[in-house]
């Protein structure tokens, strides 16, 4: 039995809206085991990308708690949360969320400028990052001269170029067609099988479908917990 | 370290390059006029700064271009504590063309040269000039302005006086080349004697423009200064005395007062500047919310991205400040010829280059600042969720 990844216990989110008090996760509770490939399913406002923010310490639970690679994440302050998520976490965004005055290169570059490694190193781990998701030859294209599967195969690049074990994709193939789709979860599942850890918040069943664990949610809970 | 984020500093400014170029060329023209305003400034208070204690001027009361007998002359030189006068007269000279204004100064020559001992003069000139009645000793800067050569006779045009041959022309042979010891003054100027200017006078032949008088004791300036006064007080031409520093520090402060309205000017240049960089600044972080989001989802802390915006904001005010220095550096130097006619002392100087390296990076700062904040309290997923 592997090791869990991730545990979450009794997490609660809420927002603010005005008067209004939203309650965005309730008391979820949830583990991941180290390797795992999940695909977080479920209706808009159900708290999936809320989940997947919390898990990638970009934002702080009301309450409860969240371990992460056995971190306590909400304990740490915003500083160490910035260098845990350089160091362990990659994430891939449904618009990509690229550089445009950047190259491919020196986007796919931008996590290692935190790095104490020198320039050439740099360039050629951005380089072997590239030629990891098959864009070698566009690494000096700007995001304007690449089409949207490429776009996020350099955002994928990007994500794995630190070599974190925790993958977190928020609607990877939300702006893709079929085919750019298809190579992207392809891509996904090669990086899964070379032992990272994929998280994948999606609408889309086709691309469910390539995770090996499924979980809903409704209403800031997950449904295989409540039934 | 920083050197390793310049190519997406760089990126972000080139990112609305029309943008960044009008920013720019406000600064660059900022940085220009406080440059030339410096150079000038430096020029109005350098009198003051290089005038001796231990020298009186004697002027008219009611102003400077108001004449004074040629014979308190001897008046002055009997005062208690005085020991050197020559008269010295503005001469309103041209040379060759009206354009070619140059300071020329009929004064006593022996006495004058023991009045300026900072006058150094090659061994035998001093002789030759004394021996020469037509004889003039001209600066080293207006001498290579002009080319001119000892031995030479010019002719002296003034714009003031006349000659009772009707003529306003004054040849003098050049006797030497003077210097003057470092920083004690310039050398954009020609002496001649005062007899050889006087005697052919149509009018004016028994005045003079003011007395120079050198003081035994400095420490007793203002007491020799007061007996001069008083021994002229209630004739028709009642005099002012005061030292030299007084009153190049009193001309000063009257130019001072220019310079304060030009300072309130180039001032509220840079308030213009402030608000234009710092605009260009919020605006490209605004559009740029998401990016800075993704920055810190990446692992940048709030710190970081401060720096990266504050660095963007320096890169612009230095990098038009220094173009703009440069030009002023060029165009003092270009136009330097023709301002030191009127202005001898016409540089920047370190403290003024000093001042403007601290004012580029005060503005960047200051323009910096507020975006810099708005970065740092970003919240990551407002600001990607409003991509």
């Amino acid at each position: 039995m592997p090791e869990s990844v991730v545990v979450i216990r009794d997490l609660v989110k809420e927002f603010h809206r005005g008067p209004e008090v939203i309650r965005v996760l309730d008391g979820l509770s949830l583990d991941i085991a180290a390797g795992d490939f999940v695909a977080l399913m479920g209706p808009s406002g159900s708290g999936k990308s809320t989940l997947l923010n919390l898990i990638g310490a970009l934002d702080r639970p009301t309450s409860g708690s969240i371990r992460v690679e056995g971190l306590e994440l909400p304990n740490l302050t915003d500083g160490a949360l910035a260098h845990w998520r350089a160091g362990h976490v990659g994430f891939i965004f449904q618009m990509y969320n690229l550089l445009p005055v950047l190259t491919a290169e020196r986007n796919v570059e931008l996590p290692l400028l935190l790095s104490k490694l020198p320039a050439a190193e740099r360039r050629r781990r951005a380089r072997a990052a590239l030629k990891l998701v098959g864009l070698a030859d566009r690494a000096q294209h700007r995001p304007g001269q690449l089409s949207g599967g490429q776009e996020q195969r350099v955002g994928i690049a990007r994500a794995v170029v630190t070599d974190p074990t925790l993958l977190l994709c928020d609607e990877p193939t939300g702006d893709l067609d079929r085919k750019s789709a298809d190579e992207v979860l392809d891509l996904l599942a090669t990086l899964n099988a070379r032992g990272k850890t994929v998280i994948m918040v999606t609408h889309d069943p086709r691309a469910a479908e390539r995770a090996r664990h499924t979980l809903h949610l409704d209403k800031g809970q997950l449904l295989e917990a409540l039934q | 370290m920083i050197l390793k984020f310049a190519p997406l500093l760089f990126a972000n400014l080139r990112r609305h390059l029309l943008r960044t170029a009008f920013t720019l060329g406000s600064i660059i023209v900022a940085f220009l006029m406080f440059g030339l305003l410096q150079a000038m400034k430096g020029s109005f208070d350098a009198g003051a700064t290089i005038a001796g204690q231990d020298r009186l001027l004697t002027l008219h009361k009611v102003s400077i271009v108001q004449p004074l007998p040629k014979s308190y002359w001897d008046q002055i030189r009997r005062v208690d504590g005085v020991a050197f006068v020559s008269p010295v007269t503005w001469f309103g000279g041209t040379y060759q063309d009206e354009r070619n204004q140059i300071p020329v100064f009929p004064v006593d020559g022996a006495t004058y040269l023991d009045i300026y001992p900072e006058i150094v003069l090659p061994p035998g000139v001093r002789e030759r000039w004394l021996a020469d009645r037509r004889g003039a000793l001209v600066g080293r800067a207006m001498a290579n302005r002009f080319g001119f050569k000892p031995g030479q006779t010019i002719p002296l045009k003034s714009s003031i006086w006349r000659r009772g041959t009707g003529s306003s022309t004054w040849e003098v042979n050049i006797s030497g080349i003077f210097d003057v010891q470092e920083n004690k003054g310039d050398t954009m100027g020609i002496i001649m004697h005062h007899d050889y200017f006087s005697e052919s006078l149509a009018r004016g032949k028994g005045l003079v423009g003011w007395y120079v008088v050198k003081v035994r004791d400095p420490a007793k300036a203002a007491r020799v200064a007061r007996s001069i006064d008083e021994l002229f007080a209630n004739s028709p031409y009642e005099t002012t005395t005061s030292t030299e520093k007084a009153l190049a520090q009193s001309f000063a402060n009257q130019i001072g007062n220019v310079g304060k309205i030009l300072t309130g000017v180039i001032a509220a240049v840079f308030f213009t500047m402030l608000l234009v960089t710092a605009n260009t600044m919020a605006q490209s972080v605004r559009e740029r919310t998401s990016e800075l989001a993704l920055l810190k989802t990446l692992g940048f802390t709030g710190a970081g991205v401060t720096a990266l915006v504050l660095a963007e904001a320096l890169m612009l005010t230095l990098l038009g400040g220094i173009v703009g220095m440069a030009l002023a550096y060029f165009a003092v130097d270009a136009f330097g010829t023709t301002a030191r006619q009127y202005l001898p002392i016409f540089y920047i100087s370190l403290p003024a280059a000093l001042v403007a390296v601290l004012l580029m990076i005060g503005l960047g700062i200051a323009a910096g600042l507020l975006p810099a904040r708005r970065a740092m309290r970003l919240r990551i997923v407002e600001a990607l969720r409003g991509t």
